[in-house]
């Protein structure tokens, strides 16, 4: 029991974080069917930003919250920055272009931030200073309790908290109609008087916005950051974004849940089901293999990283919109 | 307010001119020797090549043994060694690996192309196992400073040798100090899946299997996860006393970390690739109690001529640069002993060479594995790394003050040297 609730808490704190990437993958398809895959690298650089900031200013004596606020502060604005450069330099120009070439651009800027990174930050996996110290809180009262630590707690209330500014900001606002409008039909829109540009501009610097906070929540979450880490991060917030439907914003949050939650799980239990002492009792041939070791596993954590990957596929094999795709994939 | 100004301008300014004139006349004096040598002597430039991960993975580590190799080339330039009557100049060529196999392969071929008459390296076993293949063909020697996977001098190559202890004799000595001295009863393994986490963690399970340890679960990752809380609540739901990874730092200081958030307090024990005082930068305060082993002597005990040059140079040892230096070494020695630097003259040499290194006395035995290589085990305290015990062809020592000014384990290495000894002979064994 403690061992499920501690591998649900595991799970739901990086799935908060996936949603949040995943939100800006599925915000930006959604107004310009575009996959942004240089946003994990807008991940990564928001991490970096924080550490450089969290770093200058952790022997200075401030208190450390008021610190992680103003990495959070630094971080945000330097990833806007960055979304906005990507969207108008490598996107805008090939806006009409076969739906192949914006791709390209896509994984090239990936691939150039990168090495931006590595320039600027070094190749070493570097080490979040541990300003906020890390305090764990049990769940239960028995002696090997599930634990939930305080910056657990953070990921998943800022993460709320965004979510649910991003919905008020789409549903409630001139601008967030604006959004919806050059979604549905962009040409339309800008007969309407919205100024399409700034429309699609404005979606990559939110969606930068909460890739940056993601960044900064991943790299005080494992204590590490490092260039590459937003390849495989944001691989998974993007299947995160298809598995809900993407597109769809409720979608991107539910996808970025089940993939941190099936992970854990994954890495968790699977190991244990299909060991083959477990399995021997079914199939006799497995005997030999657990007289050999006994802890032997046909899938064991190892299997990790494919758990999230073939939900997906299962997922789109059946319903290929998504969990809650509405957008229909002609327009892909 | 304007007199002391005006003064330390002046001073300034006469420190520049006296530095100047200092250069002027350096230069001079150091230019006139060189040319007069150049035209009195004939001379060739040899290329001995590095390769390890450089920008990726363990960049730290492979900066580190590069600066062992360059140390041990400057001070054979300085020597002016002369082979086969002519002044031999020695250059490094060193190459990026990635810590990755298929590159290391074509590193192997772009050193090869080039001519180099050695390789010191490669860092990681998984790379120095495919890239000793082509060296082979060749007759270029290879040394690798840190590669302790039993795989790479068991294929009966003559090319291929180590300055390290192989992990058979890592992994046993490791075992034997969960067994004995933190007399654990369940242990749960975790390895990163390339060849030294995986055959390192095997080792470790033959021996305390053998010492009728119970091992709680074997899990899997891989060499760049940072996200260790989905296996260590499988783990903590086990409850063992001692948790053994086989991988390097960049992944043990996360989960050790990771670890800790979630209650864990089993010990945490790793080989030498998580045996680093960067495990206390990636891990911070979660990093102290943890217990390592380090193929070789520790570095604090390499020679202090070394570590006063390396330190003027460099700055502090990171973990193989004295391995590294030593191979280095190594393969001069070879080159002296044979009055050749081709390859196949001096390569058969290697196995007579005898000399001490940085690292103590460096020969090899017949496949090319270090002979009596140390392994040394070591306890984290208060952010550093003490060693606390040395074991040696199957007898273990207390850690030699003497050797080690800097550390002073006075408290612990009594308690835990004496008792291993006993216990290491049984877990040889079965290596033989």
């Amino acid at each position: 029991m403690d061992t499920f609730l501690q591998q649900l808490v595991n799970g739901l704190t990086l799935g908060c974080v996936y949603a949040v990437v995943a939100l800006g993958y599925t915000m930006v398809y959604g107004i310009v069917q575009l996959i942004n895959f240089a946003h994990g690298e807008v991940v990564m650089i928001g991490a970096m930003v924080a550490f450089s900031v969290i770093t200058a200013l952790a022997g200075s004596g401030m208190p450390p919250l008021a610190i992680v606020l103003l990495s959070l502060l630094a971080a945000i604005p330097a990833c806007m920055l960055v979304g906005y450069t990507v969207e108008r330099i490598a996107y805008r120009p090939l806006r009409n272009a076969p739906r192949l070439a914006p791709l390209i651009t896509a994984i090239g800027v990936s691939i150039i931030l990168q090495h931006v990174a590595l320039l600027i930050w070094g190749r070493n996996y570097i080490a979040f200073p541990q300003i906020v110290r890390t305090e764990s809180y049990v769940l239960t009262t028995s002696v090997n309790s599930a634990t939930i630590t305080n910056i657990q707690i953070a990921i998943i209330v800022l993460s709320v908290v965004m979510m649910a500014g991003l919905i008020a900001l789409i549903y409630k606002t001139r601008i967030g109609i604006a959004m919806r409008a050059t979604s549905q039909n962009a040409a339309v829109a800008g007969l309407m008087g919205i100024n399409v540009n700034s429309v699609i501009s404005f979606t990559f610097i939110i969606g930068a916005g909460l890739g940056a906070v993601a960044g900064v929540m991943v790299g005080s979450y494992y204590g590490i950051a490092y260039y590459q880490m937003g390849f495989l991060l944001g691989l998974k917030a993007f299947s995160a974004a298809v598995l809900g439907g993407i597109g769809n914003l409720g979608g991107a949050v539910l996808g970025g849940l089940l993939i941190g939650v099936i992970e854990a799980f994954g890495a968790g239990y699977m190991g244990d089901v299909t060991n083959v002492c477990t399995l021997n009792q079914f199939l006799p041939g497995f005997a030999a293999m657990c007289d050999a070791n006994s802890n032997a596993s046909l899938l064991g954590s190892n299997y990790k990283e494919v758990y999230a990957f073939v939900v997906l596929i299962l997922v789109l094999r059946f319903r290929p919109s998504g969990l809650l795709g509405e957008r229909v994939s002609d327009r892909a | 307010m304007n007199h002391p100004k005006t003064s330390y301008t002046l001073a300034f300014a006469a420190l520049l001119a006296v530095g100047l004139v200092g250069c002027g006349k350096e230069e001079v004096k150091v230019e006139a020797p060189k040319v007069v040598v150049l035209v009195a002597e004939p001379s060739v430039t040899v290329k001995i090549g590095h390769a390890g991960p450089l920008t990726v993975k363990t960049p730290h580590l492979g900066k580190d043994d590069e600066n062992g190799v360059a140390l041990a080339i400057a001070q054979a330039n300085d020597k002016k060694i002369k082979i086969g009557g002519k002044l031999v100049k020695f250059e490094m060529m060193s190459e990026d690996d990635q810590g990755d196999p298929k590159i290391g392969s074509t590193v192997a071929q772009k050193l090869i192309d080039a001519k180099v008459i050695a390789v010191i390296g490669h860092l990681n076993s998984g790379v120095a196992i495919p890239a000793s293949e082509a060296y082979e063909k060749v007759g270029i020697p290879m040394i690798s400073g840190s590669a302790t996977n039993p795989t790479l001098t068991d294929r009966g190559l003559k090319n291929t040798f180590r300055t390290v202890a192989r992990d058979d004799q890592q992994g046993p000595a490791i075992a034997t100090y969960i067994a004995s001295e933190i007399k654990a009863k369940k242990v749960s393994l975790i390895d990163d899946k390339t060849a030294y986490g995986e055959g390192l963690a095997n080792e470790v399970e033959k021996t305390l299997k053998s010492a009728r340890v119970n091992i709680v679960g074997r899990e899997r990752t891989t060499d760049t996860e940072t996200d260790f809380k989905s296996i260590l609540t499988k783990i903590k739901a086990k409850n063992p006393d001692v948790i053994f990874h086989g991988g390097m730092d960049q992944t043990a200081g996360p989960m050790m970390k990771q670890a800790r958030e979630l209650g864990i307090k089993s010990i945490f024990v790793f080989g030498d690739g998580a045996c680093t005082e960067e495990m206390f930068v990636k891990a911070q305060d979660a990093a102290n109690g943890l217990v390592c082993s380090q193929a070789g002597l520790p570095s604090q005990a390499a020679s202090t001529e070394f570590l006063a040059s390396f330190k003027a140079k460099f700055g502090d040892v990171k973990q193989y640069a004295p391995y590294y230096y030593d191979a280095t070494n190594a393969v001069i020695e070879a080159i002296k002993k044979a009055d050749s630097v081709d390859p196949l003259k001096f390569g058969p040499e290697l196995f007579n060479v005898s000399f001490t290194g940085a690292t103590g006395k460096v020969e090899f035995d017949a496949k090319g594995d270090r002979k009596d290589a140390e392994v040394t085990i070591f306890k984290m305290a208060d952010g550093k790394l003490m060693p606390v015990s040395i074991v040696k062809a199957g007898v273990a020592t207390k850690f030699e003050m003497a050797a080690a000014p800097i550390a002073a384990p006075a408290v612990v290495a009594p308690v835990a040297a004496p008792p291993v000894a006993p216990a290491t002979k049984p877990a040889e064994a079965p290596k033989k």
